[in-house]
């Protein structure tokens, strides 16, 4: 693929490009976590967790507020959205989709000629 | 780039996105895959992805139930209810999945030139918020294979475990 230089979509993809990372994405999109409740289902040390927090905050994907004790994360839609990396992601899904879609539909196609071409109704099918 | 077979997906505003397709076969061809649940279950996903589970009940007020199953067992679950049904010219639905906050209002149009059928989806969230919240879905479920494989190259290069 090529791509254009850009530090920005550089470090989202960066950050994006770990699984931890990812997953902890995914629940901040519920919404503003703490550390701890980040770091808890990735059964991973608070040091590590505010690691990973890190790279996400540095490529401005996430945005961390020290309130008391409490480390508070959320998303930041805009970087994101600059660099369409989630719109990617969507358009992958469907385009995977589609691409089965297609093959679909000229298998069906193939049917409805082959019914077209003898027109009576026999129940014999030539394909299961 | 395939002609036929050329997606597009663009950010219309901050709640909006329109996905355009235009598929080799009929209208009503592409209705059918898009509303029966034993050609659904034939596409509907990404590659390794199977619908596990496909319930509709196609008609408004009525909707549908889907249980998609990846490669590693991961499932993602959706929900949906018809409110506006023409076929083969257009359907609208609102969804929700299972792990993601937020509904949003899918509106389908097809229309038909020359044995080629064109959809426009147009999905619109109820806020930036609920849309940013596909992010994650997106991430997960579409692109996670090669930001797995890029994982890996980054790790290759040490570049995660000195961040």
């Amino acid at each position: 693929m090529v791509q254009q230089k850009s530090p920005v979509l550089d470090k989202v993809f960066h950050a994006l490009a770990h699984p931890a990372r990812r997953e902890m994405l995914r629940h901040l999109a519920g919404g503003e976590r703490n550390l701890s409740e980040l770091a808890a289902p990735l059964r991973m040390s608070f040091p590590a967790a505010s690691k990973h927090v890190r790279v996400l905050e540095r490529a401005k994907v996430v945005r961390r507020r020290v309130v008391g004790r409490e480390h508070l994360c959320r998303i930041e839609g805009k970087p994101l959205e600059k660099a369409n990396v989630w719109l990617e992601g969507y358009r992958q899904f469907w385009e995977e989709s589609f691409e089965k879609l297609d093959s679909l539909l000229a298998e069906m196609k193939a049917v409805e000629k082959t019914k077209a071409k003898r027109k009576n109704p026999k129940r014999k099918e030539t394909q299961p | 780039m395939k002609n036929t077979g050329t997606l597009k997906v663009e950010c219309i505003n901050d709640c909006n996105v329109v996905m355009t397709r235009v598929f080799d076969a009929p209208r009503e061809m592409v209705y059918a895959a898009f509303s029966k649940p034993e050609l659904l279950k034939r596409w509907f996903g990404p590659h390794g992805w199977s619908l596990d589970t496909c319930e509709v009940d196609h008609k408004v007020g009525g909707g549908f139930r889907f249980i998609l199953v990846g490669p590693e067992g991961h499932r993602m679950g959706m929900r949906g209810t018809y409110v506006e049904l023409a076929p083969p010219h257009r359907s609208v639905h609102r969804e929700t999945f299972d792990d993601y906050p937020g509904e949003s209002t899918v509106s389908a149009v097809f229309t038909e030139k020359n044995g080629k059928t064109t959809m426009v989806a147009t999905v619109t969230y109820g806020s930036q918020e609920i849309r940013d919240a596909v992010i994650a879905s997106g991430m997960e479920h579409g692109a996670a294979e090669s930001y797995d494989r890029l994982a890996g190259l980054l790790e290759e290069a040490g570049e995660i475990t000195s961040p």
